[in-house]
């Protein structure tokens, strides 16, 4: 059911503001009240996805439950309203298996691989009234709504009328939206609840973000642009850590790997921006957490792709491959486990507090080298390497010269998103392009390989399992075939995409980026100049 | 979608009032429900408290100029609509005249409806007109209200007569006693052994009831005001047995 409604809030009642009979007795003489109905109290849980996508989105999804049968609801900031019945429902899920509805045909797209967690959690206090015409016929209704939240913080929400017309009835409703609003001495949109029930927490919604957004200005000291950088990074990692624990959806080990994997790229590639004892002494420990990772993400990598091989399968069933798949879900319970022990370890928490502590510590010298010039220099650099080693590579070269040559293309995507917020936005993003259709087509090539070693290995592993049927094995052969096909077909699209970016015109599209870096000229900037946090970063998405 | 309609030639028989308690108690039920006034003396307008007045008249609606959609009018009560009268009715048999096939017109216009409504009411006024002629092609069901007379059996018959000479699609007939006098003996007589003899005949009957009079004072059907009144519970037994014969 969709139906459109119209909010208006009324302001938390002090000395001198008109109070909720004051507002409703505005819309006398031309309309009146009928019986208010019975008050109902209503539980209500806001939901969105730990990166806020529905908010992003201008969406407000809510769950209520009550004496009246549970229900989603979701509305746009507009005052759009589509319901659907829910049932019994625990949080968090994913948007996927919540029943089928009009809500969950919106949000399913929105959410995708990502739960819905609640974000916000309330109880409130409802009451319905009709406003009747001069003939005595309901015209709209309006719902008064107290709300008080209770998670993250307890708070007393501003009381909430909201207008929704009978059908037929809009222009009238229009009008009691109006004349409610004007009494309660209120002009423009109420904010949405949610971000009152998170600001009484001193929380914000849209504050996680897997981008990296500091602003750094082309005349930071280098090292304070890596510092800031580097410290964003650190708190990426460590919101993700709770999520990855309690194993919520598999973005939350997505995300804390692409910082862990950032992080150790900076490493690597700061130079003297950063004291040679301070990288020597983090990057094995950042080594050891990214391998810590890697087993049960190419697990959630085999298990999100599982249902299209499957769907793929021309000789096999889907029926029959189910042991790999059980197999599979056994080894990600395992692996799981032992990522959890890692995160929870002693090594964990001395690094991240110790990576802090250095961090915090860092002398920012006055005079050494600017942001800019290292973010050009480096790039350039990396720019360089890909060219020359991609360069060498011919059709018979072995597979390791690929693979080489995208760590080489990682280096400079990392770089690229570091120092995103110096360069002009939209020459970033054309180079950002050249540079992803050359990353995908090596991307490609190494996984597919990888997968078809992991397949061999899971066979092996699965010939170890007693009754394990050999139609099994079949289908997971028929898997095997595919996957060198697609790394056959990724192969033979090699030349023709490092032939696109080594051509010309991305050749002089990157040198625009380069140089949109306000390096030295007149304007010297404030070395050591503090980074803020840009509320909408503009850097790269977190590819893998 | 079914489409009913209440009709009989003779005024006054209990054709709205039939109208404005079976649509109610269809909405009771769960279905999502339309009723059109098709009346221009608007009396199930009235009886739900609407304006009697459509966007661009009956012209615009039969012509198919404005959108149906935008004539509907929500009721006070949950999964009920009312597509009002309006005083243009008057004259629905010369818009009617000048379309190209004047007796399926009903029928084309209530077509885009099935996924809105599950049942659609058409409370039609007394007389035979091209109007008339149009709902009787696009109903599945006639809900005739008879007051208990030898006459009353005769435009009984007159009717199913009419009907058959139809092509295509005819509308089943279900006939009812309505507004019968107790003190009346042969408005028992006839009501107790009509619908034993007859299978068009429901065994539901409607009494005159003081009850369904005061609808026009509370504007509302009586099964609202007064669910457990006696007019109510034989409204009740009516629909019921709609229900399970039309639906
Ligand atoms: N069963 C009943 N008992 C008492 N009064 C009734 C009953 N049914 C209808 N009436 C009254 O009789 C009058 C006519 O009823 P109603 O409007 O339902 O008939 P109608 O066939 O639609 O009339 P019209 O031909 O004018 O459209 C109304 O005043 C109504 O309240
Ligand atoms: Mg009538």
């Amino acid at each position: 059911m969709q139906t459109f409604s119209h909010v208006v809030e009324l302001a938390a009642g002090g000395a001198g503001q008109p109070s909720e009979d004051d507002v409703l007795a505005a819309l006398a003489p031309r309309f009146t009240l009928g019986a208010p109905g019975r008050p109902r109290t209503v539980r209500r849980t806001w939901l969105d996805t730990f990166d806020w996508r529905l908010h992003r989105a201008g969406l407000t999804l809510e769950y209520l439950t009550g004496p009246r049968p549970a229900e989603l609801v979701l509305s746009t900031a507009a005052g759009d309203l589509v319901s659907q019945p829910a049932g019994r429902l625990a949080w968090p899920a994913l948007a996927e298996d919540l029943p089928p509805g009009p809500v969950t045909a919106v949000i399913a797209p929105l959410a995708g691989i990502r739960a819905l967690l609640a974000a916000a959690r309330a109880t409130s206090a409802v009451q319905d009234l009709r406003v009747l015409n001069a003939d005595t016929k309901t015209v709209a209704w309006i719902r008064a709504d107290r709300t008080t939240v209770d998670h993250p913080a307890a708070a007393q929400l501003p009381a909430r009328l909201q207008v929704t017309a009978v059908r037929g009835y809009q222009l009238q409703a229009q009008r009691i939206g109006e004349v409610l609003a004007a009494a309660a001495g209120l002009n423009g949109h109420p904010g949405r609840p949610l971000d009152a029930a998170l600001a009484a927490a001193g929380q914000r919604p849209e504050a996680y973000s897997n981008k990296i957004s500091v602003q750094l200005g082309p005349g930071m000291a280098a090292r304070g642009a890596l510092q800031a950088v580097l410290l964003q990074l650190l708190d990426t990692l460590e919101a993700n850590v709770p999520g990855t624990i309690r194993d919520i959806d598999t973005e939350f080990l997505h995300d804390l790997r692409v910082s862990v994997r950032r992080t150790r790229s900076v490493l690597k590639l700061a130079g003297d921006a950063l004291p040679a004892s301070l990288t020597a002494r983090f990057r094995a420990e950042f080594k050891w957490l990214g391998d810590l990772t890697t087993p049960t993400r190419d697990l959630d990598v085999y298990l999100l792709n599982y249902d299209e091989m499957a769907g793929a399968l021309v000789s096999g069933t889907p029926a029959e491959l189910e042991p790999f798949h059980a197999h599979l879900a056994r080894r990600r319970g395992i692996e799981q486990r032992s990522l959890t022990r890692g995160l929870r370890s002693a090594r964990f928490s001395r690094l991240a507090r110790e990576w802090r502590g250095a961090l915090t510590g860092l002398t920012v010298p006055r005079a050494g080298e600017r942001a800019a010039d290292l973010a050009t220099r480096r790039l350039r650099g990396a720019h360089r390497r890909v060219l020359r080693q991609g360069g060498a590579i011919s059709a018979d070269s072995p597979a390791e010269q690929l693979h080489d040559l995208r760590k080489r293309c990682k280096e400079l995507r990392y770089l690229l998103e570091i120092f995103a917020s110096l360069f002009d936005p939209q020459a970033y993003q054309r180079a950002l392009k050249d540079l992803k259709g050359l990353q995908d087509c090596l991307g490609e090539f190494q996984d597919r390989q990888v997968q078809q070693e992991e397949l061999r290995e899971f066979a092996g592993q699965m010939m170890g399992d007693r009754d394990v049927p050999a139609t099994a094995l079949l289908a997971m052969g028929e898997l095997a075939g595919g996957l060198g096909r697609a790394q056959r077909r990724a192969r033979d699209e090699f030349a023709e995409r490092f032939g696109e970016f080594a051509s010309p015109a991305s050749d002089r599209r990157f040198q625009e980026l380069t140089s949109s870096a306000g390096t030295s000229g007149g304007r010297t900037g404030t070395t050591g100049g503090s980074a803020r946090r840009s509320a909408n970063g503009r850097a790269g998405d977190a590819g893998e | 979608m079914k489409i009913l309609a209440t009709y009989n030639i003779k005024g006054g028989v209990g054709k709205t009032s039939t109208a404005v308690n079976l649509s109610y108690l269809a909405a009771q039920d769960g279905l999502r429900v339309l009723l059109w006034d098709l009346d221009p003396q608007a009396a199930a307008s009235y009886l739900f408290r609407i304006r009697p007045r459509v966007k661009g008249g009956g012209k615009a609606l039969i012509k198919g100029s404005r959108e149906i959609d935008d004539s509907i009018k929500g009721t006070d009560f949950a999964d009920l609509d009312l597509l009002p009268a309006d005083f243009t009715y008057r004259n629905l048999d010369l818009v009617l005249g000048a379309t190209k096939k004047p007796t399926r017109r009903i029928a084309r216009l209530l077509a885009p409806l099935s996924d809105q409504y599950d049942v659609i009411f058409l409370d039609c006024p007394p007389g035979i007109s091209l109007l008339s002629e149009s709902v009787l092609q696009a109903a599945d069901s006639l809900l005739v209200p008879l007051i208990p007379t030898v006459l009353s059996l005769r435009t009984l018959d007159q009717l199913t007569e009419f009907i058959s000479g139809f092509n295509g699609q005819r509308p089943a007939v279900l006939a009812f006693f309505s507004m019968i006098d107790a003190r009346k003996n042969l408005h028992r007589e006839i009501a107790e052994r009509l619908p034993a003899e007859r299978d068009d005949v429901a065994v539901a009957t409607i009494p005159a009831l003081s009850q369904i009079e005061r609808m026009s004072v509370e504007r509302a059907p009586v099964a609202a005001f007064a669910p457990h009144s006696r007019a109510a519970q034989s409204y009740q037994a009516l629909w019921a047995e709609v229900r399970a014969r039309a639906l």
